[in-house]
């Protein structure tokens, strides 16, 4: 773990902000106490979109035994980033009209939607089903509470008037998968904590010596960056 | 008002592999020649530069490489009553987009074709008789047999650098017990490459598949094994099996494109012209509309532009082709209901079935280990190996292990019953990655009257012209070849002796999914075949209504193939070249 570059220049970073903070509080940044870390300072999710993020991200990919989990990997701060791309304002499909929303699964996404609308529209969905349900929005409930709230989400049991509950489940599901098997590059995957998880290899890339081998392929991965997990 | 280019001798439209093997051919024959690619310019640097590339987020996720959609795409739908919507987002099948097209994306797998495939209806009428057919069926003849397309075969595969064992050359059978298939046809020469390395995997699979009797051996494959020269002076690097082929551009020079294979040998002739965004809009036709007299294009600042030529090649991805053809009024378009017609006939697509093996941590399946055209293969259910009589439908499959390199995001299968997230998610995902074997059984699909291409009602293109719309669903022979498959297959997984099974399969009653990837093994629409009542090109791929037009590409396969396309596309290119060179330019005309 020394010898990780994230780590030490995450060190760094946090010795940084510590000197830095009376000069941020000045300037109307929140003093909590705490030091600022990215996972802070959203650019596309609100204070209560990222709570929610956060808090969902967790669960869908839990820090358990066998290691870190979706937040520890920095999936958030991912998403986040990835809703500044061209896929996230549907700049990569067709999307001109008539559209048909309610057409058969077998022909595939035919709502007006793009994914910065599902997250926009589906969170506040989210929480406000929560709230009605439990009293409280999702980032304030007990782990089991909020497994049985993603049920309810992923099985379509919950009802959402303007996205369906099961596409935004199924888009933050897969983009909680992206963010940490995704190279580190892309914000995710901190650490390479999804690859250590499975075995990938990552940016490895020549194998030529272990084709022809049935053994557990030995060293671990690395990054684009060359960051070794 | 159009900008109007110089003339020049033949016109490419899609610089794929048939594109820039016309280029080549038709250069060599001293002709000019102006490529127009409607993508971006791509080449192994930048696009393909190490480490850059190894990024399965970028390629396979957001699709770096496949076609825009945002400008144009299909509609589909499943029967003739139905309104067809638009296929928003890429997943059932990913064009390719830019110098390459799908040609730079490909995996490597290279087969030739199994020659009962080129005279499927007549054979199936000799050996099974008429009434065989079910009805609604309309496989036909190629109308070009193996033995033509031998030579092209043969070159195609030097050009390649394409990696395998032979079964027997020139009638000496040279690959049994070497990885040689038995059911292959007759060769001229060996492999240009020997077979590469055989992963864990396929290694299981093979052993598994000689115990149950059946006839194991090396997938064809354009991912050299070793260094090699091709005829052009093209250079390959041996494959390292890094497992970024399928849907990436291969940053070792190890897999075939027309890229690294042809276009550098392309440069260096004065002859030849590349235009990159260059989105062609019409075949331009004369008052008779008997001949082409060459084809507008938008260029990259949105200049329509006119390019005389004459000689038109359409070399598009397959359904591009039959789009453009509709759009130029080339030919007459299909109707289901008459069954006249051609243009759109006889669109077919891929019917497979997938399991995914999983095995306890004794066997080291180390999937991200790959080369996309390596495996192990069994023919013995493919074309007509098998007798079809009792099985009662029509078509066959190949099957295989065919290691391509499973990337984390898109790859990881899981046996049934286990939670898509959570603890046990991610406890499945730490047990079972390594050691998952993914094997395929990649059937043929036969054509039917009411599968077929047509132009859209509704939606429009980013210049306003009317989309491509496939009218296709799954028929009831299909279903039944399939699931007869994925059983042959049940039987060689479960002889690998895996802790559990995970088939996937189409059921009864399944419709077309757009949304889950297959194959992007498009064919038909616009068909080659002897008679021109019922296919769209001769047998040379040259129009039989504009005879300076020529269209290859799987556009031409009057069916789908149980074995790859490419290596059937690009012999029937060279086919095609040959007959333009040899008979059409001392003579312009119909060729048949």
């Amino acid at each position: 773990m020394p010898d990780d570059p994230s780590f030490t220049s995450r060190r760094r970073f946090l010795q940084w902000s510590a000197v830095a903070v009376p000069a941020l509080a000045a300037a109307g940044a929140p003093a909590s106490g705490q030091a600022p870390s990215a996972d802070d300072r959203p650019t596309f999710f609100s204070a209560s979109e990222w709570a929610f993020l956060r808090a969902a991200a967790a669960r869908l990919i839990p820090a358990d035994a066998l290691g870190p989990g979706a937040l520890e990997a920095g999936v958030p701060e991912f998403i986040d980033r990835q809703m500044a791309t061209p896929w996230a304002e549907g700049r990569l499909w067709y999307m001109q009209g008539p559209f048909v929303p309610d057409a058969p699964p077998t022909l595939g996404w035919q709502m007006r939607l793009t994914p910065r609308d599902v997250y926009r529209l589906g969170i506040a969905a989210a929480d406000g089903w929560t709230q009605d349900r439990h009293g409280r929005v999702f980032a304030e409930l007990d782990p089991a509470a909020q497994d049985g709230v993603l049920q309810a989400f992923e099985s379509g049991k919950a009802r959402f008037e303007q996205v369906p509950a099961a596409i935004f489940f199924a888009m933050l599901l897969g983009n909680v998968r992206e963010g940490f098997f995704s190279d580190p590059v892309h914000g995710g995957n901190r650490g390479l904590a999804g690859w250590k998880l499975i075995g990938f290899p990552g940016a490895r890339a020549d194998f030529m010596d272990w084709v022809e081998r049935d053994v557990a392929y030995p060293l671990p991965p690395v990054s684009l960056s060359g960051q070794r997990g | 008002m159009a900008t109007r280019m110089n003339k020049t001798d033949v016109v490419i439209v899609g610089f794929g592999w048939a594109g820039a093997i016309m280029a080549k051919e038709l250069t060599e024959a001293g002709l000019r020649v102006v490529a127009l690619e409607r993508g971006p310019a791509r080449d192994t640097q930048p696009d393909g530069a190490y480490p850059k590339v190894l990024d399965e987020l970028t390629y396979n996720i957001r699709k770096k490489l496949f076609q825009d959609l945002s400008r144009e795409t299909v509609t589909i739908r499943h029967g003739l009553d139905d309104t067809a919507l638009p296929y928003r987002q890429l997943g059932a099948f990913l064009p390719g987009d830019g110098v390459g097209g799908a040609g730079l994306h490909w995996s490597g797998v290279h087969f030739r074709v199994d020659p009962v495939e080129l005279r499927l209806r007549s054979h199936y009428e000799e050996r099974y008789g008429k009434g065989f057919l079910p009805d609604g069926m309309t496989i036909q003849d190629f109308g070009v047999s193996y033995e033509e397309l031998e030579p092209h075969f043969d070159f195609a595969e030097k050009v390649f650098g394409t990696s395998g064992t032979a079964w027997s050359v020139k009638g000496q059978v040279v690959g049994a017990d070497k990885g040689g298939n038995p059911f292959a046809p007759d060769r001229s020469n060996d492999f240009p490459l020997p077979a590469q390395m055989r992963p864990i995997s396929a290694q299981r699979f093979g052993k598994a598949a000689a115990e149950l009797g059946y006839h194991p051996y090396d997938l064809p494959s354009a991912n050299a094994s070793g260094p090699y020269s091709n005829p052009y002076g093209c250079q390959m690097g041996p494959c390292n099996f890094c497992g970024y082929c399928s849907g990436y551009v291969c940053y070792n020079y190890s897999k075939a494109s027309p890229n690294v294979n042809i276009l550098p040998a392309l440069r260096q002739s004065p002859l030849f012209a590349l235009r990159t965004q260059a989105h062609v809009l019409q075949v331009d036709l004369s008052a008779d509309r008997r001949t082409a007299t060459g084809v507008t294009y938008v260029d990259a600042q949105g200049r329509e532009v006119a390019q005389p030529a004459d000689i038109v090649i359409l070399s598009a991805f397959q359904f591009h082709n039959v789009r453009l053809m509709l759009l130029s009024g080339i030919g007459e378009p299909y109707d289901p209901a008459s069954g006249q017609g051609t243009v759109g006939r006889n669109f077919a697509y891929q019917n497979m079935a997938t399991i995914k093996a999983f095995f306890s941590g004794e066997v080291h399946a180390n999937p991200f280990i790959g080369a996309g055209g390596n495996g192990i293969a069994i023919d013995d259910f493919n074309a007509d190996n098998f007798d079809h009589g009792p099985a009662g439908f029509v078509g066959g499959s190949p099957m295989w292990v065919n290691q391509a390199g499973v990337k984390p995001i898109s790859g990881i299968a899981l046996p049934e019953g286990v939670p898509g997230w959570g603890s046990a998610w991610k406890q499945a995902v730490a047990e079972y990655y390594t050691h998952t074997v993914s094997m395929d059984a990649h059937g043929a699909h036969m054509s039917y009257r009411d599968n077929y291409l047509s132009l859209d009602p509704t939606y429009r293109d980013a210049y306003g012209r009317p989309l491509l719309r496939m009218t296709l669903d799954w028929k009831d022979n299909d279903i039944r070849m399939t699931r007869f498959m994925a059983e042959k297959m049940r039987a060689v997984a479960q002889a690998m002796g895996p802790k559990a099974l995970r088939v996937y399969v189409k059921n009864f009653g399944d419709h077309f999914d757009t949304t889950s990837y297959q194959t992007t093994h498009l064919n038909g629409g616009a068909i080659m075949g002897a008679d021109r009542r019922t296919s769209a090109i001769n047998r040379y791929l040259q129009s039989w209504d504009v005879h300076n037009v020529f269209v290859p590409g799987a556009s031409a396969f009057p069916q789908g193939l149980g074995y790859n396309p490419t290596g059937l596309v690009a012999a029937l290119t060279y086919w095609s070249a040959k007959a333009i060179r040899e008979r059409y330019l001392a003579k312009p005309g119909p060729l048949a």
